[in-house]
This record gives structure tokens, sequence and C-alpha cells, in this order.
């Protein structure tokens, strides 16, 4: 790796860094200045004056807005993300960090199936371009991007959990079988678990699939157009070798690209089919939050997925460059 | 729902897009016509908004019954799910003291669920179109902003795009609901605050091509004022663009606008598709398996999504032949 990429990464790490401090800002500015009494739920009408005092004291909101905002912002450098109003004193951190694990798990698998299943479905379309599967194949997966995913998640729920009762309708498992899983791992190992995963990941994987497999289409279409590809289908390599090695091969980048990309918007992505499944995760926790005004446990739910987010923004900008030579050699250009 | 518009900025920054010649409205005119003569779907897309709008229009004539009030037989008992008429064994519903007359059945506590689909046209036209309208302005402005000044102007905007990027949408919108009044306009609101980035990015670059050519120095020769070749000049040619991206905001709107009606952060005295499922939802009908209930608000919710890409992909296609289907 040269100086110029290594600068480059520096600065794209920079910006990211000064990007993140903005939403920060931005989401201290909204939930300050937001009419309502960020305690309001919280103080009970029968507290005396001195109480509600007291209350404001210890969450440190009696302090000018500006002293506010730099302790704010050192305490979410050190993750320090205060205590939830409504899980009984618990720290927003306890609940968050239950919480991320079941969300990666879910949208990893889902994105793995989407991105498998969208990487070979978008080659055969490419090879079988004009014929009837493809227009089948365009249409249903239009149709997938169109279909809202918590309906999706509704029908499979009535055939699979109701009418067939295959599949369980909901959470990660039942209690017992939960209070069993001590790490992570146990849960990973569970079978139990993995049922309970297939339709939450099955009704994802239906809606992203779209995207890898249209990109991908599209980038062969684009690829097979090129001279290397001619040269090697004159050099009578088989129409499989082309297509996988050549074509394939190069059509890959810009997908791998989306599917970084995909992780972080994914997990901002997964709230709906969180609260249609009662899944565990970052997505069903900020909704509850926000609908029992707990403030703290939003805002570090929002924080939690926004960091997330920029920081596969970033991974996504340097692997593009490492990847791509040409926006290498630019954005080096601009750096120097 | 971000990641479509984020990589679709990518093939057009690529390839330039085709623009005309000729006086401004009428290649504007022409890129329209041509959009809608060439690509049949796109004309289905226009169709189906027509005859949405159309049903939104007339929705207190078309719906039989009030969507919000529970309804109640002759004898004073609410009709709560009862069957579509034709789905209702002959005689069933008329044994439990009334006569079916709903198309699609009613609500747990007896609201016409067909009355319901007829309403829930308004708010998703109405979300769709201002949402993609706020869309397609803001972005089209920063766009041309960006691209024809540069420098710090450029410096500013596209970082308040990267800004953009980075918050999460679906939570920003929850987020926003928190603290205003629960509103469909709260949604047309976090549309026009976070998507004009991609909008904004992919005209800021399409405008970088078109002011290095003759007809904008001839202008600027001729002594027309920066905002004149802007606005007079420049913005008619990436106009097209602005549709483009606003067709598929309009999908997006329709969508988040579901989503967030699901998750119960719109007004309850507000029908919408999303709204519908929720109560579906909530009120168990999966699982009695109340079809009839689940299944056209989703297909309304389809249709119009769809209607919005197939009118995106036939701008795609006149503006960027190189990615038209082989």
């Amino acid at each position: 790796m040269n100086r110029g990429i290594a600068y480059y990464i520096l600065g794209r790490f920079l910006q990211s860094v000064m990007v993140l401090w903005i939403i920060v800002t931005l989401l201290f500015l909204l939930f300050r200045l937001a009419p309502s009494n960020p305690l309001a739920s919280y103080i009970d009408t029968t507290f005396t004056k001195e109480q509600e005092a007291a209350l404001l004291a210890r969450f440190g909101l009696d302090k000018p807005l500006g002293e506010q905002y730099i302790i704010y912002l050192f305490n979410l450098a050190r993750f320090e993300l205060g205590d939830t109003f409504s899980y009984s004193g618990k720290s927003v951190l306890d609940i968050l960090s239950a919480d991320l694990p079941n969300t990666i798990y879910l949208t990893l698998s889902s994105l793995l199936v989407a991105y498998a299943v969208g990487v070979l479905g978008g080659i055969a379309m490419a090879a079988l371009r004009g014929s009837l599967f493809e227009r089948v194949g365009t249409t249903f997966t239009l149709m997938t991007r169109a279909a809202p995913t918590f309906w999706v998640g509704m029908l499979l729920l009535s055939f699979f959990a109701f009418q067939w009762k295959l599949l369980p309708s909901a959470g990660i498992g039942p209690a017992v079988v939960r209070y069993r899983w001590e790490t992570e791992w146990d849960k990973l190992m569970s079978p139990v678990f993995w049922r309970h995963m297939i339709l939450p990941t099955f009704t994802l994987a239906l809606y992203l699939h779209g995207l890898p497999l249209l990109l991908m289409r599209s980038n062969m279409l684009e690829v097979l157009d090129q001279d290397y590809v001619t040269m090697s289908r004159l050099a009578g390599y088989s129409e499989w070798r082309v297509m996988i090695h050549t074509a394939a091969r190069n059509a890959m980048l810009p997908v791998l690209t989306a599917l970084t990309l995909g992780i972080g918007y994914s997990i901002g992505g997964n709230v709906v089919i969180e609260n249609v499944f009662s899944w565990p995760g970052l997505g069903r926790t900020l909704v509850r939050a926000v609908q029992q005004a707990d403030y703290p446990l939003a805002q570090g739910a929002f924080f939690l997925i926004a960091l997330i987010i920029v920081f596969m923004n970033f991974i996504a900008d340097i692997l593009y460059s490492l990847l791509d030579p040409r926006v290498g050699a630019s954005a080096q250009a601009q750096v120097s | 729902m971000q990641q479509e518009a984020m990589v679709r900025d990518d093939p057009p920054g690529k390839t330039t897009a085709q623009f005309r010649q000729g006086s401004a409205l009428r290649q504007l005119w022409e890129t329209n016509l041509e959009v809608f003569q060439r690509d049949k779907m796109a004309l289905f897309g226009l169709c189906i908004f027509a005859v949405f709008a159309l049903v939104a229009l007339l929705a207190p004539i078309l719906a039989p019954n009030d969507p919000l009030t529970p309804l109640k037989n002759a004898n004073g008992d609410w009709i709560k799910d009862a069957l579509p008429y034709w789905l209702a064994e002959p005689g069933e519903d008329e044994a439990e003291g009334y006569t079916n007359e709903f198309l699609l059945g009613t609500t747990n506590i007896g609201r016409d669920i067909f009355s319901q689909l007829i309403h829930g046209s308004r708010s998703a036209l109405l979300v769709g179109f201002s949402a993609a309208a706020a869309v397609a302005v803001i972005g089209t402005v920063v766009g041309l902003l960006a691209g024809y000044y540069g420098g710090w102007v450029d410096t500013v905007l596209m970082r308040a795009a990267d800004v953009a990027f980075g918050i999460p949408f679906i939570p920003f919108i929850i987020v926003i609901a928190a603290f205003f009044d629960p509103s469909i306009w709260n949604v047309v609101l976090a549309m026009a605050v976070l998507l004009w980035r991609d909008t904004g990015r992919v005209i800021r670059s399409q405008v970088l091509v078109i002011k290095e050519q003759a007809f904008v120095s001839a202008a600027r020769v001729s002594g027309a004022s920066n905002l004149r070749i802007i606005f007079v000049y420049i913005a008619p040619s990436i106009l097209p663009l602005s549709f483009l991206y606003g067709s598929f905001a309009i999908a997006w709107a329709i969508l988040t606008e579901a989503s967030v009606s699901f998750l119960g952060f719109s007004d309850p005295n507000t029908i919408s598709w999303g709204f519908m499922l929720q109560d579906a939802f909530l009120s168990l009908a999966l699982t009695r398996g109340a079809f009839y209930w689940i299944i056209p608000p989703g297909l309304c919710i389809m249709l119009t999504v769809m209607a919005g890409f197939f009118i995106g992909r036939g701008y795609e296609e006149v503006l960027f032949p190189r990615l038209r289907r082989m």
C-alpha cells in the first residue's frame, strides 16, 4: 500500500469522524430543544418542586446547554450512554449490547442469502438475456422490491406460522430455552434460535436480493461488451468459463461495495421487520423506546445505528478505492 | 431502501446522460414524451397513478361507508369481523342478524375495509407526490448550485450530503415522530431533509459536465448572470434527471409512509394502507387467516410503488441508453 492510499484512508477517516460529530450534534439539538421536557414521562405529577429539581440535577439537565453538550460528547466518546427510563434502572448500554448481536445475526444471514441468490441470479439473467426466464425473473424481482417488507412478512407468517404451523411466529425462542443460553455461543449453537430466524431472514432476503441481482445483471451486460471478454471468447474458452471466470469476477466489484453499504443500511432498515417478528434487536428497542418516551434509550439506539452506518460507509469507500485502481488514482490526486 | 438509490448514482456517474439540443422547454417536453412513447411500462405506471388519483379524488363518492365509523346493523349490534359477501356461506351472516353487503368485510371493531382501502389512496398519493416533489426540488437546487459554483459552496453542500448519508432513514423518522404530533407530514419532512442526497450528487456531476459546454460559455460572454445561467440555461437539461429521481422518490415515499404507519407512528384519524395493515396485525387477523383484510392494502401499496419504479425506469432508459435492457 503506497502513501497516497494511506493519506486517502486517513482523510476519509477524519471525514467520517466529522460526519459522526455533526450527526451527534443534530441528535443533541433534536432531543434537547424538543418542546416536551425530556423527563416528562419520568416526572410524576405528585413530585414536589425539590424532587423535580433533584431529578433534573441527577441527569445533569440543570446545567447550561453548552455544558450539557460538552458532557454529552465526552460521554458518547466513552460509550457512556446513561440509564434507561423504562427498564427499571438498567443502563442503555446493557439493553443495546443485548440487542446488537440479534440485529447483526439477522442482518448478516439475510444479506448472505440475498447476495448469494442475487449474484447467481444476476449472472443467469445476463447469460439468458432476452429469454422468458429473464423477463419473468426481472418482473418477480421488481415485485419483491415494490412489496412492503412488513406485508410480505405478515403473509409468510400467516401461512408458515399460523395456517401450516411449520415455523415459530415471534421472538428468538421460548423463555425456557432462552434461560439456558448463557453466552452468545450457546445461542448460536441452538437449533431453536435458527428455527426462529428462518422466517425473518427469508422475508428480508426476499427484499434485499433485488439490488445485487439487478446490479450484477447490468454489470455483467456491461462487462460482456468489453474487448477482453470478446478476446477470451475468441481464444476458445468455453462459454461457462467466459461467464464465470472472466466476466463475473469483474462484475462483482460494485456488488461487493453494495454489500458493505448494505450491512449498514440494513441494520437501520431492519426496524420494521424486527417489529413484525418481535425480534429483540436494535430496531424493536428503538420503536419501543420512542413509544414509551424513553429518551436516553432512543438516543442511544439511534446513535449506535448511525455509528454503524457511518463506519460501513467508510469501509465501503476504502474497499472501493483498493479494489478499483481508477478511484485510488483520482483519490490520490485529490489528496496530494 | 436507501441502497438502491445509493448504488444507482454510480452508473449515471460513469455514463453521461444524453442531452438534447434545441430550446429548453421543447427539449424537456420531447424527453418526457419520448419516455412514455418508447416505454410501455412507464405509460402503464402513469395509468396506475391516474386511476388511483381518480379514486382518491372521488373517495367520498366511491366509498360506501365512512372508513372510521364502526357500523351497526338494524338491531343496533356492531358488525364485527363480517366476511366479504363472496366468502360468506349463504345465510351464514344473515343468521347473525344482518345482511352482508361488504365487498371486503369489516374489521374487528366493525369498520368497512373496502371504504378504508379507497380512502387509503389519499394519504398514499399525498405523501408520495409531495415528498417526491420536495426531494426533487431540493436535490436539483443543491446539485445545480454545488456543480455550478464549485469551491466552498460545493464543499459545504457535498459534506451536508455525506451527513445525510450517515443518518439512518427509518430510525430518523421514528425519532422525528417522537417529538411532533403523529401526522403523515412527518414522513414528507424526513424525506425532504434526508433523501435529496442522491439526487443532489447525481445532478451535481451532470452540471459539472454541462457547464463546460459551449452554450454556457456563450451565455456567460453575452452577459447573463450566474443565476440566469443556472436556472435558464443549465436547469432545463438536467430536469429529466430530476424527474427520474422524483419518480423513484414517489415509490420510496409510499413505501416509507406505509412502514411508518405500520409501526404505529401515523395519525390514527387518517386512514392509510399502512395503518390498515397495522390494525389487522394488532387485531390478530393473521392468526384468523383474514386474507380479505391483509392482502388488498398490500397489493395497493405494491401497485403504486411499482408505478413509480416503472416511470423511473422509463426515464433511465431514455437518459442512459447504455443501461437499456438488451
